[in-house]
């Protein structure tokens, strides 16, 4: 998989793209520390538009991003998940504590 | 149950083998023609079934993971995960949401996803000797949509 990263004006966008599991996401989470580690974003945006699957471990990496963010007084989010990594989101109840968007079309 | 197919494979515990596993399923899978989201919870599933495998199984080497499916009469698919690892003191406890002894890439939701997105799940262990994971999930025929 790949993290793409933007930042303006307070706000960082990760767009991740290709298929998030545990042999990725480690790699992944060094590269977004590193990255809200530069710009100490105010918000952070999890754009999932090109992430085509992700498991439980796209789980833990969403709600890591959000603990990252807590600890500055920021807050993230996700947007444009698709159906597949919708369902795990669903799964897993963290839409109970993370806002999340669905895609226009999956 | 009588078997219409079957595959079976073996690799070794290394996490880069979890895309093949997932893509693997989901190509043996696909002659039962499932739906989009059949095949998205079937691959899904098997993800979650081998990097627990492939995490949790072996602590100092990548000893061996089998993988077999099966398609069984009623349009019903099943998935075996194996290793002979170490296995898993108390099953129960392991299969809780959020409980994991992983690293914090994994978020102990293993176990959830796979009952959520299977059928039926079943965990067999003895410490020591390895754990086998083995799910089933009804592909529901297109006829008459």
């Amino acid at each position: 998989m790949k993290v793409l990263s933007s930042y303006q004006n307070g706000r960082l966008t990760l767009r991740l793209q290709g298929e998030l599991d545990h042999h990725e996401a480690a790699a992944a989470l060094r590269k977004i520390s590193r990255v809200m580690d530069d710009y100490l974003p105010r918000d952070c945006v999890i754009d999932m538009e090109e992430l085509t699957f992700m498991d439980s471990s796209g789980i833990a990496l969403i709600l890591k991003i959000a603990r990252l963010m807590a600890e500055t007084g920021g807050r993230a989010w996700v947007e444009n998940a698709r159906r597949q990594p919708l369902r795990v989101i669903d799964a897993s109840g963290i839409d109970r504590l993370i806002q999340i968007s669905t895609a226009a079309r999956s | 149950m009588k078997q219409r197919n079957y595959i079976k494979m073996e690799f070794p515990a290394r996490s880069v083998n979890e895309g093949f596993a997932r893509a693997a399923a989901a190509a043996f899978a696909a002659q039962m023609d499932p739906t989009m989201e059949e095949l998205g919870d079937i691959r899904t599933a098997v993800s979650e079934a081998v990097t627990n495998a492939i995490v949790h199984a072996y602590p100092d080497s990548a000893g061996p993971v089998q993988m077999r499916l099966r398609i069984l009469e009623g349009d019903l698919l099943e998935i075996m995960v194996r290793d002979r690892g170490r296995g898993i003191p108390d099953v129960k406890q392991a299969m809780e949401p959020m409980y994991t002894t992983g690293g914090e890439e994994r978020g102990g939701m293993g176990f959830t996803i796979m009952g959520s997105f299977m059928d039926s799940l079943r965990v067999r262990s003895a410490v020591g000797r390895g754990t086998s994971v083995t799910m089933k999930k009804r592909i529901k025929t297109k006829a008459g949509e």
